[in-house]
């Protein structure tokens, strides 16, 4: 065998490993109660969980709790099956929470009752793009 | 009025452009493939015009829209929704390419332009490069052209009025109307970035289209080997400009933006990492090639995968597939099949050449050895590749979602959840190895080796840098095996590159040392992001053993710290007060406290409450009109202490963004030191509209006297009588009198100046709030026979921020080694091009 047989070889591995990696590291998309079944099952691995914030009949979003010292919040979150969870969050709550048209939370159950985001992305409507003439 | 005329002309040059580069293409495709000398030299007349004719319509495009921003002609939507009235000149031209058209239409200049130098410094390659160049501007012209054709749109155009997009109802009672103001620029991008950054980023993506051309020229005439002699000098150009642009985008995030980091392994951020590692190691091949005439499919391959890796992050970033997973892309104009369409049609076509030519490009069947400089050269390249590999496939899920999704599957992929933790975990390994090889690579490529002489090469550089290594890992802490391994390897490449840096200016030219300083700037480079990443740390955290909830009771830490107004707490080795909220004011330096200002209506005027002085003179007396920079940017004053004296202070801001919600966006300040940076920003503060007062308290009290207000000791000092009032005099009959009430706090003292006034009779009262102490006071009566005045008083809680802190330990090493890496490329630009005018004017190409 040829060393540049043997290099080809060794980089096949590499990328090979590079591809498995990330399929064992790649987070998946699920709801709250295929979250709880996993944590059911003994699986710890991070997922995401994509969904609204509840809002009140004046159009307020309804749930967020601060905790005493502001500097971290616990949210409900509804996800797609309309099921609604109470997310906690070390951070305080950002800028511009309650505009967020969507939530993706980043993180898993911890025990029964409890949902810990370790991140959180939100989608804001306005972010780039005008849409209305004031 | 609505200015039709500039954007028929705009919309009209656009099409011209479109027009042009096509007939460019076809006759430099003429010009490429004619055989007889008298016909090809009519053909490059007309082709030339054409695109000549081409790179000034784009100008004229370029102009039409640039008039439309800067006149403010707000019925175009473009203007509308990215510039406003009181954005200053540098922002107004940063609007230009806020939009994706007009980010468009910059890539799309700088071809122009790139595209005139590639014609005047050329003589055989002009036909078939340009060719290349001008269908690639057919495709990016017809990406603005906003042609409609039944239902088929292509292209938008930055020309559509503001009615044609937005559906609002006053279009409907008059289609006439024009928008009082623009929407803005975005207030997070007003900065001098915003302005420099992008057309770097464009002019780097523009660049790497000249190496791909030549390739393609390469493929087309069968000058397999010739292309890279003129490719080199683009190759180095365009891993400048790009990198550059990278790095200003990292900068950017790191001081302005508040992404937390320089580098978040963001999609878009990945996209164009990736491009730029490809084509690093396109150059290294192509070094190789020359050098010793190996490499060339690799070569081959390389800088076609850098050019396709261009398009493909432009596919990411600009169709909209990203949706979730990226921060910062642009929204979806409804062009992803045109994108797609461009990005297949280059890739396809480029492999299609490339295959058909395969078994005809010489390739060595030398056995390659381990002493040859090749193997090395050819080694590193691999590594960069793989790191590039390694990066893409991740960033690509939202991709694979979408083609499971388009064949009718579902897919529930998603991003590693902690993208930084995954993607480090690697490219901490790749970095290494590819530092080491640069070490050990450059004492190949500059002599012949065997085992002695490599070992006897080798000692010097391998025992000063474990001396080094040993000497960091004491006195910096360095005691995580995977950061000393990091370190030991960025310190090796310096050591040795140094080494053949001075053996070079020895005896040879200084322009061949490019190598010596891009492999130390990589060196630097890896250092620095070791310590300023793996060492950052959190300052502002709070270990008191905060949980979540009764039922999930396990302690965490929190990271950020609560600072009242004017109440120092211990963070760190510091002592940290908040002592205020400052505007910037037109034509003083540095901030004013609002305390020393009064708010009027307008958002852009105050009144000096006191004479503001800095520095001893006096820059606006008190009662003047200030003009406010940027009324959306409040500062808030943070002082460090340290051993009991103020160390420093810093003015972290927060822009109040209606367009980002009510919220807060941040920005932070720095303190840099030589060996640290402390990073510091505010993350929320307290909205003025949502404060509770308390109910009104009467207190009666006589000069002089003490008492409790909220939880202060205040003191009555004096009553003033005043000439004037709200910038008018008092006449006769009328009385003024402004009280002084004092507060001492914690740090500083302040005093709260409610006024009595009689006026045309009439008894009119000024409220003094102060929302940073939280208090309210009104001087309500006086009480002349008991020699007593009364106060009405409100409090709140008192003004606080939630601010966060981070130590960034040895960054500058990263920004020295960033501009030691630019200068390499810079001087590789001149040596290889040097070469290549060389062999043009012997005739050779």
């Amino acid at each position: 065998m040829k060393k540049v047989h043997l290099f080809g070889i060794v980089v096949i591995a590499v990328a090979i490993m590079v591809i498995i990696s990330t399929a064992g590291d790649a987070s998946s998309y699920v709801n709250f109660s295929e979250a709880k079944e996993m944590f059911d099952n003994g699986k710890t691995t991070k997922i995401h969980v994509v969904g609204e914030l509840p809002k009140d009949a004046a159009g307020q979003v309804r749930g967020i709790e601060r905790s005493e010292d502001n500097l971290s919040f616990s949210f409900i979150l509804v996800d797609e099956n309309q099921k609604e969870q109470r997310v906690y969050y070390n951070e305080p709550v950002p800028a511009d929470f309650t505009m967020a048209e969507q939530v993706v939370v980043i993180g898993g159950y911890r025990n029964q009752e409890t949902f810990i985001a370790d991140k959180i992305l939100m989608k804001c409507p306005s972010k780039y793009q005008e849409t209305e003439i004031k | 009025m609505i200015h039709t005329f500039i954007g028929n002309f705009g919309h009209l040059m656009v099409i011209v452009s479109f027009v042009t580069s096509l007939l460019a293409a076809y006759a430099y495709f003429k010009v490429a493939n004619e055989q007889q000398l008298d016909q090809k030299e009519s053909w490059r007349k007309f082709a030339r015009a054409s695109f000549y004719a081409h790179a000034l319509s784009v100008v004229a495009v370029v102009y039409a829209l640039f008039h439309i921003i800067l006149n403010q002609y707000y019925e175009y939507h473009y203007a509308w929704a990215h510039s406003s009235k009181v954005l200053p000149l540098e922002y107004i031209i940063a609007c230009f390419w806020e939009g994706q058209e007009g980010s468009f239409l910059i890539w799309i200049l700088w071809h122009a332009l790139l595209g005139i130098v590639i014609i005047n410094t050329n003589k055989f390659w002009e036909g078939p490069v340009m060719t290349v160049f001008a269908l690639v501007q057919a495709f990016l012209a017809s990406m603005i052209l906003g042609v409609v054709i039944g239902d088929f749109k292509i292209g938008s155009s930055p020309f559509m009025l503001t009615r044609e997009v937005i559906s609002a109802p006053i279009f409907q009672i008059d289609p006439n109307f024009v928008p009082e103001d623009g929407t803005g620029l975005n207030p997070l991008l007003q900065n001098y970035w915003m302005v420099i950054h992008p057309p770097t980023l464009f002019l780097g993506f523009a660049a790497t289209l000249v190496p791909f051309a030549y390739l393609i020229a390469g493929l087309w005439l069968k000058k397999y080997t010739e292309w890279i002699r003129p490719a080199l000098p683009w190759s180095h150009f365009a891993a400048l400009v790009l990198g550059a642009g990278i790095i200003m985008g990292a900068y950017w995030a790191y001081e302005t933006l508040n992404f937390g980091g320089y580098w978040n392994w963001d999609p878009v951020e990945n996209a164009v990492y990736v491009p730029w590692l490809i084509l690093v190691a396109g150059i290294h091949t192509m070094i190789t090639f020359k050098k010793s005439n190996t490499a060339l499919k690799s070569s081959f391959v390389l800088i076609i995968a850098a050019y396709v890796l261009i398009l493909y992050s432009t596919f990411l970033t600009r169709s909209g597939i990203l949706g979730n997973a990226s921060v910062h892309s642009f929204t979806d104009l409804g062009l992803s099949g045109q994108l797609l369409v461009y990005l297949l049609f280059f890739t396809l076509g480029a492999i299609i050449l490339a295959a058909r030519a395969w078994k005809d490009i010489p390739s060595s069947e030398r056995e390659v050895s381990m002493y040859s400089r090749e193997f090395w050269i050819f080694l590193g390249a691999t590594v960069l590749t793989l790191m590039a590999f390694q990066v893409i496939i991740p960033t690509s899920i939202p991709v694979y979602s979408a083609i499971i999704e388009a064949f009718g599957g579902i897919s529930n992929i998603a991003p590693p959840a902690d993208q930084v933790a995954f993607y480090s975990k690697f490219q901490l390994w790749f970095a290494v190895a590819v530092a080491i090889l640069s070490g050990v690579g450059q004492f190949f490529f500059w002599q012949k080796m065997d085992e002695t002489k490599l070992k006897s090469e080798l000692l010097t550089p391998y025992i000063v840098s474990l001396v080094l290594t040993a000497l960091v890992v004491t006195f910096a802490q360095v005691f995580d095996i995977k950061y000393i391994i990091a370190l030991a390897a960025g310190l090796f490449t310096i050591t040795a590159n140094v080494k053949i840096l001075i053996g070079l200016l020895k005896k040879s030219s200084f322009k061949l040392a490019a190598g010596s300083f891009t492999h130390i700037g990589v060196g630097l480079m890896l250092i620095g992001t070791m310590f300023s990443s793996g060492y950052s740390e959190t300052i502002s955290i709070n270990r008191s053993g905060f949980i979540f909830n009764r039922e999930f009771p396990d302690e965490v830490n929190v990271e950020h710290v609560l600072l009242f107004y004017d109440d120092p707490i211990k963070m760190d080795d510091y002592e940290v007060v908040y002592k205020g909220r400052l505007k910037e004011v037109k034509g003083i330096p540095g901030y004013v406290p609002y305390q020393q200002m009064i708010f009027t209506d307008d958002p852009y005027v105050a009144i000096a409450e006191t004479d503001i002085t800095v520095d001893g003179k006096v820059y606006a007396a008190k009662g003047a009109r200030l003009d406010i920079y940027q009324p959306e940017n409040t500062f808030y004053e943070v002082t460090y202490k340290k051993g009991g004296k103020d160390a420093f202070t810093l003015y972290p801001r927060g822009q109040i963004n209606e367009q980002m919600g009510d919220g807060i966006l941040a920005s932070p300040d720095i303190e840099k030191y030589w060996d640290h940076d402390l990073y510091t920003y505010v993350f929320s503060i307290v909205d003025d509209t949502q404060r509770k007062w308390s109910d009104v308290e009467k207190q009666t009290v006589k000069i002089g006297e003490q008492f409790i207000l909220n939880d202060y000791v205040a003191t009555f000092e004096k009553v003033e009588t005043m000439d004037t009032l709200e910038g008018e005099a008092l006449a006769d009959g009328e009385v003024a009198l402004m009280a002084y009430v004092k507060i001492e706090g914690k740090e500083s003292t302040q005093y709260l100046k409610p006024i009595y006034a009689i006026k045309n009779g009439m008894v009119g009262r000024v409220t003094d709030t102060d929302n940073e102490l939280g208090l309210k006071i009104t001087l309500a009566g006086i009480n002349p026979e008991s020699d007593s005045f009364e106060f009405n008083t409100q409090s709140t809680q008192k003004d606080y921020v939630i601010m966060k802190a981070i130590v960034k330990p040895h960054i500058n090493i990263l920004w020295i080694g960033t501009l030691v890496l630019m200068f390499g490329f810079g001087l590789a630009i001149y040596r290889r091009y040097t070469e290549f005018i060389k062999m043009r004017d012997k005739g050779v190409e």
